[in-house]
């Protein structure tokens, strides 16, 4: 696969403060590329020095094979970057503000205005493409965002929490415009939102204390959860007493947990042993027994389970 | 259209966009007349000339360019505008010098808006338009002096009000180094040479000479130069404190 962001050995210090710690990646064509972590953790400092906006202590960062501090302009070009909480000039209207930014690109007259009105297009802008920029609804302010980042149809996407703050209708819509774009371009993108990793992203990054935790598919991540593959399984009615006995009985099953126990339908979380798929012995046990079963299903593992063991390993099983 | 000119464009327009155009132009005409008028005794001297009118201009420059330049760059810095400034193909340098060419140009319509000034004494008189004009040249100099002062300050802090009052305080200190409220606490003991050092760093000096009516190319020579280097400070002040 072809990379077109590359990171070698990127450290950032503030003073004393070690920001980001050696972290080197590459991240090519169609990958859509989650940065996960808590705050501070040096997500937005490592973007800023990919953008080229602040400069690495140490270390390399090259989008399209420019070096972002000794070619800036060229790597610039074919970046776009939607910064945090998506700035933009209040008083501009969007329409004034996206030709602003098209003529910083380089384009001017037809060329321009084709651009500008097809990207407002795509982010549905053109209602309000009059209205000032401060007058418009935290939604609209995202989607001007969006819409200078990808203006000159970058090759790289730089977006740091592109969700935050919007209702869950503009959030599918803009986790969908992502999708989208995501086949002809490189796109790293920070979030809080676990579920957004499985909704866009095609690869999943924890960084905690400016250094990179873990690198992966999101499925790969999830795997690392202690419920991977544990099953949930929903009965109906009264119970012998040793059901939990039953359970823990079955081969592959190391433990056997009590969701819910209420007066007519209870549920267990049984945990397999080494993450081991066990739905089919659990699903012949509970068939031989001939309990009344309300719901059997496999747990994927949870994301924000893994991000609080690797994150805080010390408090990840209280 | 470069980029210079494409940032000089945005920026000169935000001024019309907001209120702030029309603010300061109507105080800048407003003061500019109470002063000629009232403290310059513009009627009772009975001379066809506008030294009234331009011996003020450093002072009102002193209070209403920091006031237009505080935002420059603390603004950019509070909205977070300047990392989407700074992510688009530009250079520092044609951002600084985008910006205050724009502040600079809209001092320079607000001082063309004086012209009413020398109608009149044209029409009451015969001045010496030539003087007339070296004076509007020296005033203009100036304010891009204190302009890109005020740009400096404004590039150093997030916070508007700190930008002013320091922008005030090292413009006064531009100002007065050629007073004689200051040169004489050094003369007598000074030697000549300070003297003259310090009093050719003052505005004053060199707006007076301008003022009346002598284009020296050393006085403009200083306006650009006292420019060229508080751009320059700005663009490194703006390099070191990025990342706050």
């Amino acid at each position: 696969m072809e990379s077109i962001v590359d990171l070698q050995r990127l450290r950032k210090t503030f003073g004393p403060i070690v920001a980001v710690d050696e972290v080197s990646f590459t991240v090519g064509r169609g990958e859509v590329l989650g940065f996960l972590g808590p705050n501070g953790a040096g997500k937005s400092t490592t973007m800023k020095m990919i953008t080229g906006f602040l400069t690495p202590t140490g270390g390399t960062v090259k989008v399209n094979g420019f070096d972002s501090q000794e070619q800036p302009l060229e790597a610039k070009k074919s970046l776009g970057y939607l910064p945090e909480g998506a700035p933009a000039y209040a008083e501009m209207t969007p329409l004034s503000f996206l030709l602003f930014v098209g003529e910083m690109r380089g384009f001017r007259g037809k060329e321009l205005h084709r651009r500008v009105a097809e990207t407002m297009t795509k982010v549905n802008l053109e209602g309000v493409s009059n209205q000032p920029i401060d007058t418009l609804s935290k939604g609209f302010k995202r989607r001007v965002g969006l819409a200078q980042a990808i203006l000159h149809d970058p090759s790289v996407l730089i977006l740091d929490e592109p969700t935050d703050g919007l209702d869950p209708n503009q959030k599918h819509e803009v986790r969908e415009l992502i999708k989208t774009m995501a086949r002809e371009k490189a796109i790293i993108l920070s979030t809080h939102v676990l579920e957004e990793v499985h909704a866009v992203c095609t690869r999943a990054m924890i960084i905690a204390k400016g250094k990179v935790i873990t690198d992966g598919t999101p499925a790969e991540l999830e795997a690392r959860s202690r419920w991977h593959n544990a099953v949930i399984l929903r009965l109906r009615g009264p119970l012998p007493d040793d059901v939990l006995v039953v359970l823990e009985g079955v081969p592959g099953v190391k433990r056997v947990e009590v969701i819910e126990e209420g007066k007519t339908e209870h549920e267990y979380r049984i945990l397999p042993k080494d993450g081991q798929p066990i739905i089919s012995a659990v699903s012949q046990c509970v068939h031989r027994q001939d309990w009344d079963v309300v719901g059997l299903s496999v747990d994927r593992g949870h994301l924000d389970q893994v991000f609080r063991s690797l994150t805080m390993p010390a408090q990840a099983l209280t | 259209m470069g980029r210079i000119g494409v940032i000089f464009k945005r920026e000169l327009i935000g001024y019309f966009a907001t209120p702030i155009a029309a603010v300061f132009i109507i105080i800048f005409l407003m003061l500019a007349g109470v002063f000629t008028f009232y403290l310059g005794d513009f009627f009772a001297r009975g001379q066809a000339d506008l030294i009234p009118f331009f011996d003020f201009h450093p002072w009102l420059y002193l209070v209403l360019v920091p006031a237009l330049a505080m935002r420059l760059w603390a603004e950019e810095r509070r909205e977070g505008t300047i990392e989407l400034l700074f992510t688009l193909p530009v250079t520092l340098w044609e951002a600084v010098a985008g910006k205050f060419l724009a502040a600079w140009c809209f001092t320079g319509i607000a001082l063309a808006l004086t012209f009413p000034m020398w109608i009149t004494v044209n029409i009451l008189g015969e001045p010496d338009n030539g003087v007339i004009l070296a004076s509007y040249l020296g005033s203009f100099f100036m304010a891009g002096g204190f302009m890109a002062i005020g740009s400096c300050m404004s590039a150093l802090t997030k916070n508007q009000v700190i930008a002013f009052v320091v922008s005030v305080v090292v413009g006064i200190a531009f100002v007065l180094s050629g007073y004689p409220m200051v040169l004489d606490v050094f003369s007598g003991w000074a030697p000549q040479f300070l003297l003259e050092l310090l009093s050719s760093f003052s505005f004053l000096t060199h707006f007076n000479a301008l003022s009346r009516g002598v284009i020296d190319v050393r006085d403009l020579v200083y306006f650009l130069s006292l420019i060229g280097f508080w751009l320059f400070a700005t663009a490194l002040v703006l390099e070191w404190k990025k990342a706050e």
